[in-house]
């Protein structure tokens, strides 16, 4: 008989030991997987993880992808962490992702084709507001009228998906691109590029800014009272209240930076890899970042190394498709393994197991 | 009389500390059998796998000579042990005779059940309605749903934790009324208090334990109540006395505060008001529901009123807000403390910051001196006796006593000017609750004005200078607690709930 028992205090050795238990146990029950599917079980957990690398045909290619991948997602996550720390749920970054990059884009595009070297730091914290003020609505709504801001947060998006279709075929259109939606390329002009910093790593100002904002969220979150008290609201919300936290101002604030983090996310992608304003703009960075931000436990270490390690299993699964033809559901139902031990195994760090009789009379 | 139940060597330990170590004792049938023992002796361990909540690690138990070793409360109950637990588990939207079905295996059509409430209410002259809502219910009344419960399963043995912390004087004569009827009729009640009167009144045979030993078994009626506290904590008690301060200038005044609850469940406030002088301490008694924690919110700041409803000296108060109201001196200790005083998955240094940041000076332009912090808690560790590892333990992680006297002393420790507390010693041992009410005491003498909420008259009439009693939300004038009698006191609460005593 297996029991658990809830442990007077959280382990933490088990909060560190965990993500790596639920790594090696995604490896095995996969490889058992990608056995039954008559692929060399060996070949396809290298080349999800190591080949990207590491491979001396592909690493070149790929081994950028891997922070360009995971910049955005990790910007995003820390930013929704904080506001699921206070209990505070941003599902929408998203559309305020979107909304970021539409601003952002059509601030500097206004200037078009101006050389100045102020458009890009303006087209920075124009992105920033616009995904503030997209994510300012919800908290608005809370505050003044008890909205959740869940639904409002999610439903936004759809709505930011419309605005991106109607910018990319009308208003933003590239008035040279022949009448095919888009706007004009941003990688391209030099005072709105978001160029490859440092030559075959992938790094560009979103990376920097997902670092900056790691260290942000560190500092805020074990330093700061901001910190102290949006875990307090998350974990008491009654002892949040006696010991003076602002629900009101909390829910703002938070909402606030994760809309701001997600907007800047926004402005460096579309200015950076994806180039330009275009329909499919929104690949789902948005909600791929709420996964992220609890696989890294909403810690921001945490997250990098999850930003990370997602972006690794994206890249490794395209190039094991690729290269071993493993069929893409096979590839997501590894991811989906991964998440499944990440989040099942974080038991361990608050129960211990006891495993013995029952019976002791 | 022959043993009903008998345990031996029952042991259970948890990570870090043995919660019972080899207890053996018996009850025998009909007895009213106390078990004593300061918080975190191990009475609640114990009595938890007697009703097999939690599984011993070793040891035997027998009910009349049979092996017992109950898996699960089901089982437990099946075999005739009931128990009736400090907290209720009732639902407050459903009504007293639903609520009754919920904790039965089959229950029975809801008009025989109906009926049968009544009957086994009158006979133990418990009278309820079981029509009734139980959020509608004072707390005296909810305790009935849960020995009702009890005794619509005929039970061999009762349980009963800390039963009396609840009810008026009136209410806990009825409840003893009730008891002594259950066991001349051959129900053992094992019968856990803290409140040793109580105990030699009713118990004919005791248990005590000590850091989860049993350390004596007495007939309680031929000791001292100071005996046994002195059994019970190994040392000699320490009483605090009143200092005889005399009152200072008026440092806090509530004017005709009426607050309308925010739950439908709630009491609102209704034109409340008082004033309270420098050195001296003001007790509020009441049984729980009639307003405490709606008071309490009103004056740590959790709510907000009109300004000019409270006044600090001669400042306006009612619409600042909690840490304004810190830095002014105003502190207050609630009477839940996992999850209002404190947070529970949080550490004891964090826990600190969570009140203290404003007075103690913890944080420096918003970031936290978290090795401040830390000595902080630790001062609070010391002085005032908590017993934990150290200030990085989760408050979960300390027994209810122990916990209390960290947020007691918190808060104390801050030296306040005003200090208004709920329940200080609620749930408290008797040597740790001497200590509080000395603090507190202290804390007067040196010129605070203190405010103490409880439903614990002994202790309102041991520590305040004035008395007052909140009823329905209704605050009455004070009264100067020397020469108050207890049935004066009584009056002023209110009284108890539908008086009767057993018809026998």
């Amino acid at each position: 008989m297996i029991r658990l028992e809830k442990r007077p205090s959280p382990s933490r050795a088990w909060t560190l030991a965990t993500p790596v238990l639920a790594v090696v146990l995604t490896m095995i029950a996969g490889g058992i997987l990608f056995a039954i599917l008559g692929t060399n079980p060996f070949e396809a957990i290298r080349t999800i993880f190591w080949d990207p690398l590491f491979h001396e045909q592909f690493a070149s290619f790929s081994r950028p992808q891997l922070l360009v991948k995971a910049g955005p997602l990790i910007l995003i996550a820390i930013g929704l962490s904080m506001g699921f720390r206070a209990g505070i749920w941003n599902i929408g970054a998203e559309g305020q992702y979107i909304m970021g990059a539409i601003a952002g884009a059509a601030a500097g595009l206004a200037f078009h084709p101006s050389e100045s070297a102020l458009i890009y730091p303006l087209m920075v914290i124009a992105g920033a507001l616009g995904g503030w003020a997209w994510a300012i609505i919800p908290a608005f709504l809370r505050t003044q009228f008890r909205t959740n801001e869940i639904l409002v947060s999610l439903l936004l998006v759809y709505v930011a998906e419309n605005i991106l279709a109607s910018a990319a075929v009308g208003w933003l259109r590239n008035p040279e691109g022949s009448g095919f939606p888009g706007s004009r390329n941003l990688a391209q002009w030099s005072s709105s590029a978001n160029p490859e910093l440092i030559s075959g790593t992938g790094m560009h100002w979103g990376v920097v800014a997902a670092f900056i904002a790691v260290i942000f969220g560190y500092i805020v979150m074990s330093r700061h009272l901001l910190g102290f008290q949006i875990q307090l609201a998350g974990q008491a919300p009654r002892a949040a209240r006696f010991a003076g936290v602002n629900p009101n101002r909390l829910i703002v604030l938070c909402l606030g930076i994760s809309g701001g983090l997600a907007g800047l996310a926004g402005l460096f992608e579309v200015t950076g890899p994806a180039g330009q304003i275009s329909i499919d703009f929104g690949s789902g960075y948005g909600f791929t970042a709420i996964i992220v931000a609890f696989l890294g436990r909403l810690h921001p270490v945490g997250i990098l190394l999850a930003g990370l390690l997602m972006a690794l299993t994206y890249i490794g699964g395209e190039l094991a498709q690729f290269m071993l033809g493993l069929p893409a559901a096979a590839i997501q139902a590894f991811q989906g393994m991964l998440l499944f031990f990440l989040l099942g195994v974080d038991v361990l760090s608050n129960y211990r197991i006891r495993i013995g009789k029952t019976g002791v009379a | 009389m022959s043993d009903l139940l008998h345990v031996d060597g029952l042991t259970k330990a948890y990570p870090g500390v043995v919660a019972n170590d080899a207890v053996s004792f018996s009850v025998a049938e009909g007895e009213v059998h106390a078990l004593l023992g300061e918080n975190g002796a191990g009475k609640s361990t114990l009595v938890k796998m007697i009703y097999g909540l939690v599984k011993p690690d070793r040891g035997t138990m027998t009910l009349r000579g049979e092996a017992y070793a109950p898996s699960e409360p089901r089982v437990a109950r099946s075999s005739g042990v009931a128990m009736v637990f400090q907290h209720f588990s009732l639902f407050e939207a459903l009504s007293v005779a639903e609520n009754i079905t919920l904790g039965m295996e089959d229950p029975p059509r809801p008009r025989a059940l109906s009926h049968r409430i009544r009957e086994v209410s009158h006979a133990y002259g418990l009278p309820l309605d079981p029509d009734r809502l139980v959020g509608e219910l004072s707390a005296g009344e909810r305790q009935r749903v849960e020995i009702i419960r009890c005794l619509l399963q005929d039970p061999k043995l009762l349980i009963m934790d800390e039963p009396t912390s609840v009810l008026t004087p009136q209410e806990v004569d009825i409840l003893f009324t009730t008891l002594r009827k259950l066991s001349a009729e051959g129900t053992a009640i094992l019968y856990i208090s803290h409140k040793l009167e109580e105990i030699r009144s009713l118990c004919e045979a005791a248990t005590i334990l000590r850091l989860g030993k049993v350390v004596a078994t007495c007939v309680p009626k031929e000791k001292s109540a100071r005996e046994l506290a002195e059994m019970m904590v190994g040392q000699t008690l320490h009483q605090p006395k009143a200092a005889g301060t005399q009152p200072g200038e008026t440092v806090l005044t509530i004017e005709s505060l009426t607050l309308p609850s925010e739950t439908p469940f709630g009491t609102s406030l209704q034109n409340v008001s008082l004033e309270l002088r420098r050195g001296e301490i003001l007790g509020i008694g009441g049984v729980a529901g009639n307003g405490q924690d709606e008071l309490l919110a009103a004056l740590s700041g959790e709510r907000l009123v009109p300004s000019d409803a409270i006044l600090f000296g001669t400042a306006e108060i009612g619409a600042t807000g909690p840490t304004e109201r810190r830095r002014m001196g105003i502190l207050s200790a609630p009477e839940e403390r996992l999850g209002h005083a404190a947070a529970p998955d949080m550490s004891l240094t964090e826990n600190g910051v969570l009140t203290a940041t404003v007075r103690r000076g913890l944080a420096n332009r918003g970031f936290v001196n978290w090795a401040k912090a830390k000595d902080f808690a630790e001062e609070v560790i010391r002085d005032f006796d908590v017993r934990t590892p150290g200030p990085g333990n989760a408050a979960r992680s300390l027994s209810g006593g122990n916990l209390q006297k960290f947020v007691i002393g918190r808060e104390v420790l801050q030296q306040p000017e005003v200090l208004v507390v709920n329940q200080p010693t609620w749930g408290v041992d008797a040597s740790a609750a001497a200590d509080i009410r000395q603090s507190l005491m202290d804390l007067a003498a040196q010129g605070a004005g203190v405010i103490v909420i409880s439903q614990d008259l002994d202790e309102l009439m041991e520590v305040a200078d004035r008395f007052c009693a909140l009823n329905g939300g209704r605050l009455t004038a004070s009264r100067p607690t020397q020469g108050l009698t207890v049935d004066q006191i009584g009056l002023m609460l209110g009284g108890a709930h539908d008086m009767e005593t057993a018809h026998v």
